[in-house]
């Protein structure tokens, strides 16, 4: 395991175990996983069979600086997360519950503004939360404030195969949401690194009505999977991993908003490898694509989407972006963060 | 989007496409030299758009990939002071050192902190009483002004906590070091953001002395299919010129105001690139007036140790001098891959071996 580059000698976590790129992978799978007798393929929820009732269980920790960011705030980030999480694996997201781990010296206003603000989002996406539970540790031993929040919810029926990918064939299409990069770009201009101020907001939001919409069309959906970290390029390498199919997306089809796309060619940052918090891939076949487009559009967080690419067959199992001077390249997993340009 | 889709428009592209082909009759190799080149140049695919007799090289352009490992122990050494804080840009906490790197001692517990410019890195000093903040500075002309603004801001406000480990570099003498190197080149693709700031004037002399083209580029296929049509022309006429392509922000004055800036803090001082050694009058040292925020002579360093390890079989040395492509590396995709890097041009997304890996990876 690439623990450090020193000869396999000595081993840590560093941030870039938690990055959400290929480290992050690794360290799921040969930590975690081999130790806790999970197997593959690792998807957003859990299923289990209970009493014949198919359930989806899911978890998260979120930790983010700063807590407050436009469009947003941490709490309603651990509310949104959870409930896409379960939403994309085929499930009606039904309890949450959260969990605070608070650093003493926290002010009481802001705790105010980040538990309402989780209930609201929990009121909008249809979900209660109903167990929880509160650490207070000292001061400098946590960030301000951390929050893991765990849901359950039922799998519709027929949903189960939708977070494994196994129904995905060539040919089949793929479709985002709306435009990708907006949470990144938000939280750095909220963290003040952008050295100017801008009007980006996270696009932070719960998805369960727009999956909800889809799968009431009726149409087959073969795989679901909502863009987090490590950015819709990450996904894609996911999903080739999981399918062992190629994957071919069109760079000018993938929408990216103006302000978003300015500030990447600034900083030389790729949009594709940029954090989401309200955004998902979902595949269907080609003859189900205009129906299933016309339900995400019919949906506020959908108004955007678009159909970005296809799955090819299983020649080349890699991720090629078609680029915009009409030549190709590969799009490969991330490795560690996205840093600004200094050449 | 303005001045971004009109240099990404397919229709100029292949155009000039066509005109490279009619015009390139002869064998041609342009070498840039700068990271950012680097990676639009595997970004957009430039290199199947161009034909065979025509080739790009890439040179010592990326910071991170320049900066000695001598210059990442010493950051090391500095960070194992007490109440310290060591500032970066963040590609370089990942380069391996001789024994360690940054992030390495990161996780051990010492305090190495990214940030986006040497001004976020003051604004840690100014929050951060009773620590020393060291900005390790590197870079070229592009990030050289951002370090002097702040050590003035620095000195100006009283900030006393603040030092800069000035690692920073000039181009122009390290692409004549690649030149006297016997590098084999027709022509330099010169770096767009360092000419914003020094002008097209800092680079007359190579096209003068050595009879090779220079034209400074943009960053987008049309401005490096466009960058690469002058010179090819430039060789074919035999009148080797300092050209500007990216005139939408290069003068041949350059940016006075930067320029004025730096020469208020720097001096020009040997330095030690990697895999070009040291070159004269190649680094930017902080001068006397602001001696008491330069890192070099406020903090103790043990000097260099003798035994700098470099992994031996890693290319990057002759990769930065254009010897060699990061595909003739045996390291290359297997052992030294950008999360396992070896060498520091695996590390930067600026770096040659990078861009080869993300783009490239089959040659």
């Amino acid at each position: 395991m690439h623990f450090i580059n020193t000869e396999g000698m000595d081993e840590f976590i560093t941030l870039n175990h938690g990055s959400g790129g290929r480290l992050t992978g690794e360290l799921i799978r040969e930590m975690f996983a081999t130790r806790f007798g999970m197997n593959e393929p690792f998807t957003d929820s859990a299923i289990a069979n209970i009493k014949g009732r198919e359930m989806a269980f899911t978890t998260d920790s979120y930790v983010i600086e700063p807590i407050f960011f436009p469009g947003g705030n941490i709490g309603k980030l651990a509310v949104c997360g959870t409930v896409n999480d379960l939403a994309v694996a085929g499930a009606i997201p039904l309890y949450l519950t959260a969990s605070f781990i608070i650093e003493e010296g926290f002010p009481v206003k802001d705790l105010i503004t980040i538990v309402e603000s989780m209930a609201q989002e929990a009121k909008n996406a249809g979900v209660k939360i109903v167990a929880g539970d509160t650490k207070v540790v000292e001061k400098g031993k946590c960030d301000k404030i951390f929050i893991t929040t765990t849901g359950a919810g039922v799998i519709r029926d027929g949903c189960s195969h939708i977070g494994t990918a196994v129904k995905v064939k060539p040919g089949d299409r793929l479709i985002i949401n709306g435009p990708v990069g907006n949470h990144s770009i938000a939280v750095m201009g909220a963290r003040k690194q952008l050295s100017f101020t801008s009007q980006v907001v996270s696009d932070c939001a719960s998805l369960n009505h727009l999956i909800n919409r889809v799968l009431d069309t009726r149409c087959e959906v073969h795989f679901m999977r909502d863009l987090t970290r490590g950015g819709l390029a990450t996904v894609l390498n996911e999903l080739s991993a999981m399918t062992g199919m190629g994957v071919e997306v069109e760079e000018d089809k993938i929408p990216v908003d103006e302000p978003v796309k300015g500030l990447c060619e600034m900083m030389g940052f790729d949009p594709l490898y940029l954090a989401n918090e309200g955004k998902v891939l979902i595949v269907v076949p080609p003859e189900e694509c205009d129906k299933v487009m016309a339900a995400i559009r019919s949906e506020p967080s959908g108004e955007k989407a678009e159909v970005i690419g296809i799955i090819t067959g299983n020649k080349n199992k890699m991720v090629i972006v078609k680029t915009l001077t009409g030549g190709t390249r590969i799009l490969d997993m991330h490795s560690g963060i996205q840093l600004p340009r200094i050449c | 989007m303005k001045y971004i889709d009109e240099y990404r428009d397919i229709r100029l592209i292949r155009a000039l496409e066509k005109t490279i082909r009619r015009e390139a009759i002869g064998s041609y190799i342009f070498m840039e030299v700068c990271g950012g080149h680097t990676a639009a140049i595997h970004r957009f695919g430039i290199p199947s758009l161009l034909p065979p007799n025509v080739t790009l090289l890439s040179g010592p352009g990326c910071p991170v990939c320049v900066t000695p490992v001598s210059t990442i122990d010493r950051t090391i050494e500095l960070a194992s002071q007490k109440d310290v804080i060591i500032t970066s840009f963040g590609d370089l906490i990942r380069v391996p050192g001789s024994v360690s790197s940054l992030e390495k001692e990161k996780a051990h517990g010492a305090d190495v902190r990214i940030v986006f410019s040497a001004l976020e890195a003051l604004e840690i000093a100014r929050a951060s009483k009773g620590k020393k903040v060291i900005f390790l500075g590197i870079g070229f002309e592009t990030t050289a002004p951002g370090t002097a603004a702040a050590i003035i801001k620095a000195k100006e406000s009283g900030i006393r906590n603040f030092f800069v480990l000035s690692a920073h570099k000039i181009m122009p003498p390290a692409m004549e070091a690649i030149i006297c190197d016997g590098t084999e080149i027709n022509g330099f693709i010169c770096p767009g953001h360092v000419s914003t700031i020094t002008g097209s004037k800092g680079f007359r002399f190579i096209s003068e002395k050595y009879n090779l083209g220079c034209v400074i580029s943009g960053f987008e296929p049309v401005d490096i299919m466009m960058s690469v049509l002058m010179l090819i022309k430039q060789v074919n006429n035999h009148k080797f010129l300092t050209e500007i392509q990216y005139s939408r922000a290069v003068t041949v004055e350059g940016n006075l105001k930067a320029q004025k800036i730096m020469d208020e803090v720097f001096t020009l001082a040997s330095n030690e690139w990697r895999g070009l050694g040291t070159i004269e009058r190649s680094g930017l040292k902080i001068n006397d007036k602001y001696s008491a925020h330069d890192a070099e002579k406020v903090f103790s360093l043990k000097g260099l140790s003798e035994n700098l390890r470099e992994n031996t079989s890693c290319l990057c040395g002759e990769v930065l001098r254009g010897r060699k492509r990061p595909t003739d590396c045996r390291l290359f995709a297997g052992v030294c891959t950008p999360d396992n890097p070896v060498g520091a041009c695996m590390v930067s997304a600026e770096g040659a071996c990078n861009a080869f890996y993300k783009y490239r990876r089959n040659g």
